[in-house]
């Protein structure tokens, strides 16, 4: 009897019920779009391992390191592999077409990242060559680059056109790891350095070093920063994640504003529910009248009014989540450049289902205090 | 017609909380609306504020930001005796060579970490710069270990403070000052000796020379000269140009994130708008009645449920706008990509974002108010008046 009344009441203003379901349907959609960009913020922490250690100068990262810390760090106790890596800054044609491209020493860099996927004649073909570089899968197809190709990138930081051969195309283990990057050899940055400005040669932004237990990376990373202590040129150790959360920090303002609009969205909606919600109550408040004549309870009157809201915000709610995957997809086409993953998880579809259930016993809370509380006879002989 | 408009705004009066809400509704979208705009004006006003028009940057060829660029002693040296390089009070070139790096220091109230430019000056920086002003202080003497802190600095880092020192580059260096840079970006910089600078961070190399043009419009010839020079792989900007083009990917992202915002959420308002305006429609259709049989024509009550709408529309527009004339108050300071470093800037609002928030406003309420309204007129008398 209660859920055929709620039905029957949820489809007596089929035009008002249908506008209010639009509206959850959008709000929840953008909530969960909005969740989205906030973890896909957080893609590069996700994606660090626990077993590898950045190394950095402690001034900032625009400091390079000398090349000589190499060997120094591989004899530091506890340290398995190093490798080494420069920021290149290159702009492929313009700069509109951003994408992160780092020159590495590839053998090692590879063995510490094993979840970049590359066919190994691929791989072979790409160490052997000095001028080569590999790309992820999805810059791949940004630009049609197909094995072969020849690409040649501005530098910023180092001038001059630089001149690569692409030898391979990786692809992520997982749907974290991030296929739009661009590695080459680090030997060719300092090779073509030592000729046209031997001051900047043997060089080196970040060394990345594995452990062979993460429980043991703090003191490893401790004892790297000791090695340097003093010298013109001291490092800064920490794990993977705690440097790329110190990017994150960096726009950590942009973020916190992101994440109250999204809450913002929420109350929107709760507001434009409740307005339509209490619409309903009042048109009815007459019926509720009868109802309490004939006995009915208060408590009755609230299931009524409680289910009905909750109703709408279940049929809204899952409308929004279920176009959010669509909708995630577009965005991504239009927005690739600044997101490298894009991807909604379980916990945004969670906060999507709590969020329209918050909007349904929301909009249901003032219009039942009022329904229960109004007298019987101020209801009969209230005119619409 | 002035009854219809009593009678549309005792409509507002009598269902007082169907309108508070819708009108909270839609003043939360201009809120937000507005709150964009003011951002997008702020980041703008401050990057046009900090270069001047007279000026002229060098840096090394397609660096994009002084960051990037490294411009040696002998380049530097060539562009100075450029004629087209305005004279200083002293007879001397108008031109200071500088040295800008990032250092990490930590934001006071969070403890994260932020890149801060440090820029190496020497005297007639502040020529250059008419806007910087010492606030509190002096200026940092030639050849020691001084340096000055912007404004934004002194309130956001951990241990930027009048008299105590900072340890960076392995040397400890005294804060002798504080500027005020206005709303420019240079308040969120520090300055010290540009030669001292070079030493400890050991930089061989200046990072950009800034000088002011004799002649405004020699920029031209000058840029054409230098960037022809076979012994110069530098290029010249108009110092607004060089700090406009700085900013244009965090511009555009504010761009891109205010419409689509605004889009969804006057989405959400226009609905809640109509739902109250059907709901006020279907309520009186007896009085729609009465007033038609009155005489009152339908274009009549057409433009008295709009007027209805309209009303709620501005009601929510300036509610919104109220309360986003408070954001002037914070400032918002977080990392330009482009640049790698912190910058501080503020909600600004003016004239025309006020306009445009209030049309935006009233261009929801009547989307929100022209079916309903629609419906209201079309109605006919003999149907309107027997509804029970």
């Amino acid at each position: 009897m209660l859920l055929r009344l709620v039905f029957r009441n949820v489809l007596r203003h089929k035009l008002r019920t249908a506008l209010t379901l639009c509206g959850i349907c959008v709000a929840i959609l953008s909530f969960g779009l909005l969740r989205t960009v906030i973890s896909a913020w957080y893609a590069g922490v996700e994606a660090s391992s626990a077993n590898r250690l950045i190394t950095r100068n402690s001034i900032s990262l625009i400091f390079p390191l000398p090349f000589s810390y190499l060997e120094r760090i591989r004899g530091v106790e506890g340290v398995k592999t190093v490798s080494c890596g420069n920021w290149f800054g290159g702009i492929y044609i313009e700069e509109k077409n951003f994408f992160a491209n780092f020159a590495v020493e590839p053998r090692t860099y590879l063995e510490l990242y094993s979840e970049y996927l590359l066919p190994e004649d691929q791989k072979q073909a790409f160490l052997r060559d000095r001028r080569a570089c590999i790309v992820g899968r999805k810059l791949a197809k940004r630009f049609d680059w197909t094995v072969g190709d020849l690409i040649t990138l501005r530098g910023t930081i180092f001038p001059g056109n630089w001149e690569f051969v692409l030898r391979g195309i990786y692809s992520g283990r997982d749907h974290r790891v991030d296929e739009s990057q661009f590695f080459f050899h680090w030997d060719y940055l300092n090779e073509t350095l030592k000729k046209t400005e031997p001051l900047r040669a043997d060089q080196v932004g970040i060394y990345i070093l594995n452990v062979a237990n993460p429980e043991h990376a703090a003191e490893t990373g401790a004892r790297v920063d000791r090695v340097f202590k003093n010298s013109y040129a001291e490092t800064l150790t920490e794990t993977e994640k705690s440097f790329q959360l110190g990017f994150v920090a960096l726009t950590e303002a942009i973020l916190l504003v992101i994440q109250l609009v999204s809450f913002v969205v929420i109350v929107i909606i709760m507001a434009v529910a409740a307005n339509s919600m209490s619409m309903s109550v009042r048109e009815r408040l007459g019926e509720y009248a009868v109802f309490k004549t004939l006995g009915f309870g208060g408590a009755y009157l609230g299931m009524l009014i409680l289910g009905e809201s909750l109703l709408m915000a279940v049929v809204g709610g899952t409308g929004g989540v279920l176009l959010t995957f669509p909708a995630a997809r577009v965005f991504l086409n239009y927005l690739g450049d600044y997101f490298p993953i894009f991807l909604v998880t379980r916990q945004t579809v969670i906060f999507q289902g709590l969020a329209a259930l918050a909007v349904g016993v929301a909009a249901a809370a003032l219009p039942t205090w009022r329904a229960v509380r109004v007298p019987i006879i101020q209801a009969l002989g209230r005119i619409g | 017609m002035s009854l219809l408009f009593f009678y549309s705004l005792r409509n507002l009066f009598t269902r007082r909380l169907t309108t508070f809400l819708t009108a909270s509704g839609m003043a939360l979208v201009v809120f937000v609306f507005a709150s964009i705009l003011m951002l997008a004006q702020g980041l703008e006003n401050t990057l046009v504020e900090t270069g001047s028009y007279d000026n002229a940057v060098v840096i090394r060829r397609s660096s994009v930001s002084e960051v990037q660029s490294g411009v040696e002693r002998l380049q530097a040296a060539i562009v100075e005796t450029l004629p087209e390089v305005a004279l200083g009070p002293r007879g001397r070139p108008l031109l200071v060579k500088e040295l800008v790096v990032l250092i990490t220091m930590e934001k006071r109230q969070s403890g994260s970490p932020a890149n801060v430019v440090i820029r190496g000056i020497s005297e007639d920086s502040f020529l250059l710069r008419p806007q910087v002003t010492m606030s509190v202080g002096r200026t940092p003497r030639p050849g020691s270990s001084e340096i000055i802190i912007g404004r934004s600095i002194e309130k956001g880092f951990e241990g930027a403070d009048l008299g105590k020192s900072l340890f960076f580059a392995m040397r400890s260096w005294t804060v002798v000052g504080v500027f005020d840079a206005g709303s420019t970006g240079f308040s969120s910089e520090i300055w010290g000796d540009v030669d001292q600078l070079m030493q400890a961070f050991r930089r061989p190399v200046y990072s950009s020379l800034l000088f002011r043009l004799r002649e405004s419009s020699d920029f031209e010839q000058v840029k054409d000269r230098i960037e022809r020079d076979p012994r110069l792989t530098l290029e010249a900007k108009r110092e607004t140009t060089y700090y406009k083009d700085q900013s244009e990917m965090m511009a555009k992202f504010l761009r891109i994130l205010g419409f689509s915002l605004t889009i969804v959420f006057s989405v959400g308002a226009i609905v809640g708008g109509m739902i109250t305006m059907y709901a006020s429609v279907a309520n009186r259709t007896r009085e729609i009645g009465t007033l038609r049989a009155l005489g009152f024509r339908r274009k009549s009550i057409l433009i008295a449920f709009l007027m209805e709408s309209l009303f709620l529309g501005l009601l929510g527009g300036i509610a919104g706008l109220f309360f986003a004339s408070f954001l002037q108050f914070f400032t918002v300071s977080t990392t330009n990509f482009q640049t790698f470093s912190e910058l501080a800037f503020s909600f600004s609002l003016d004239v025309s974002i006020t306009l445009k928030a209030v049309a935006f406003a009233l261009g929801m309420g009547l989307l929100g108010g022209i079916l309903p309204a629609i419906r209201a007129s079309g109605m006919e008398i003999v149907d309107a008046l027997r509804e029970a």
